[in-house]
């Protein structure tokens, strides 16, 4: 009995532990990130809601490029650390940044 | 202030040509929205010519982006004249626009080339310029319907991004 619920106790403590993934929320509204910088660490998910009529992206040079269609979602998982400065390719005066942990 | 508006307006699309007659009061909502719609109509009707016509690819990329936000926007419009039971209504400034925008197309369809490119774009940047210009002093402080002043605010701010968007294609022409 006490096995028993020691065991849901036991998982509950391990995926609530920090060392696990967290997900970044990112809106977008009228054209703008926000916020307009993040901080992640590598294996995090960065998820962006898009509140616009437009489809925008969240893109890398040299990186990851995530459609983002009109009053939709997109999201990337990070794979690697570093300062990431990302942009939409359609409205490349839409910026934002993210700093990823190791 | 609004008479000063609509005659900037007016001379900024009518650059050579009879003028437009004053309009006597500050636009409806159902003029507004045909002024809107039409704005985005020949910001398409460009688009389209410079998606045939470059072979540079920022100025494709930077049209089909226009095509396909301007797209959009007047869906948007579209769906709320229906919805508040509007029927757009034809109108000077409209008129105005059309006219100016056949002329400036009839000019990009002779050129080719570098030449295209810089003329379309130059004219995308003025373009926006205007439209912003429109809206921020005419348009949305004329509009009364606080749905469709929302919706042009949104496209405000959208088109503003178009006008730094092709300022910057237009420095990387140079």
């Amino acid at each position: 009995m006490r096995v028993l619920l020691l065991a849901p106790m036991l998982a509950t403590a391990l995926f609530a532990s920090p060392a696990f993934a967290a997900t970044i929320e990112v809106t977008i509204d009228k054209l703008v990130f926000s916020p307009a910088s993040a901080q992640a660490k590598v294996g995090d998910t960065i998820e962006w809601t898009n509140n616009d009529i437009l489809a925008h992206t969240a893109t890398v040079k040299g990186g990851w490029d995530v459609m983002i269609p009109a009053k939709s979602k997109g999201k990337v998982t990070l794979t690697a650390a570093g300062a990431v400065d990302y942009f939409c390719r359609f409205h490349p005066n839409m910026k934002a940044h993210v700093d990823v942990a190791p | 202030m609004f008479m000063r508006s609509t005659a900037t307006l007016a001379a900024l699309f009518l650059v050579s040509t009879a003028p437009l007659a004053p309009a006597a009061e500050k636009p409806t909502d159902p003029q507004i929205a045909h002024i809107a719609y039409t704005a985005g109509t020949i910001d398409i009707e460009a688009a389209k010519l410079a998606i045939k016509k470059s072979k540079n690819k920022e100025i494709v990329d930077f049209a089909k982006d226009m095509e396909r936000d301007h797209a959009a926007v007047n869906k948007q419009a579209l769906d709320l004249v229906k919805k508040l039971k509007v029927t757009p209504e034809d109108n000077g400034t409209s008129k105005a626009l059309t006219k100016a925008a056949k002329e400036e197309h009839a000019k990009l369809a002779k050129l080719n080339g570098a030449a295209f490119d810089k003329a379309y774009i130059e004219n995308e940047v003025a373009y926006h310029k205007q439209v912003d210009s429109a809206l921020e002093t005419l348009l949305i402080p004329s509009a009364s319907n606080a749905e469709l002043k929302s919706l042009l605010e949104t496209g405000l701010k959208i088109f503003q991004g178009h006008e730094q968007h092709a300022e910057h294609v237009a420095g990387m022409l140079k």
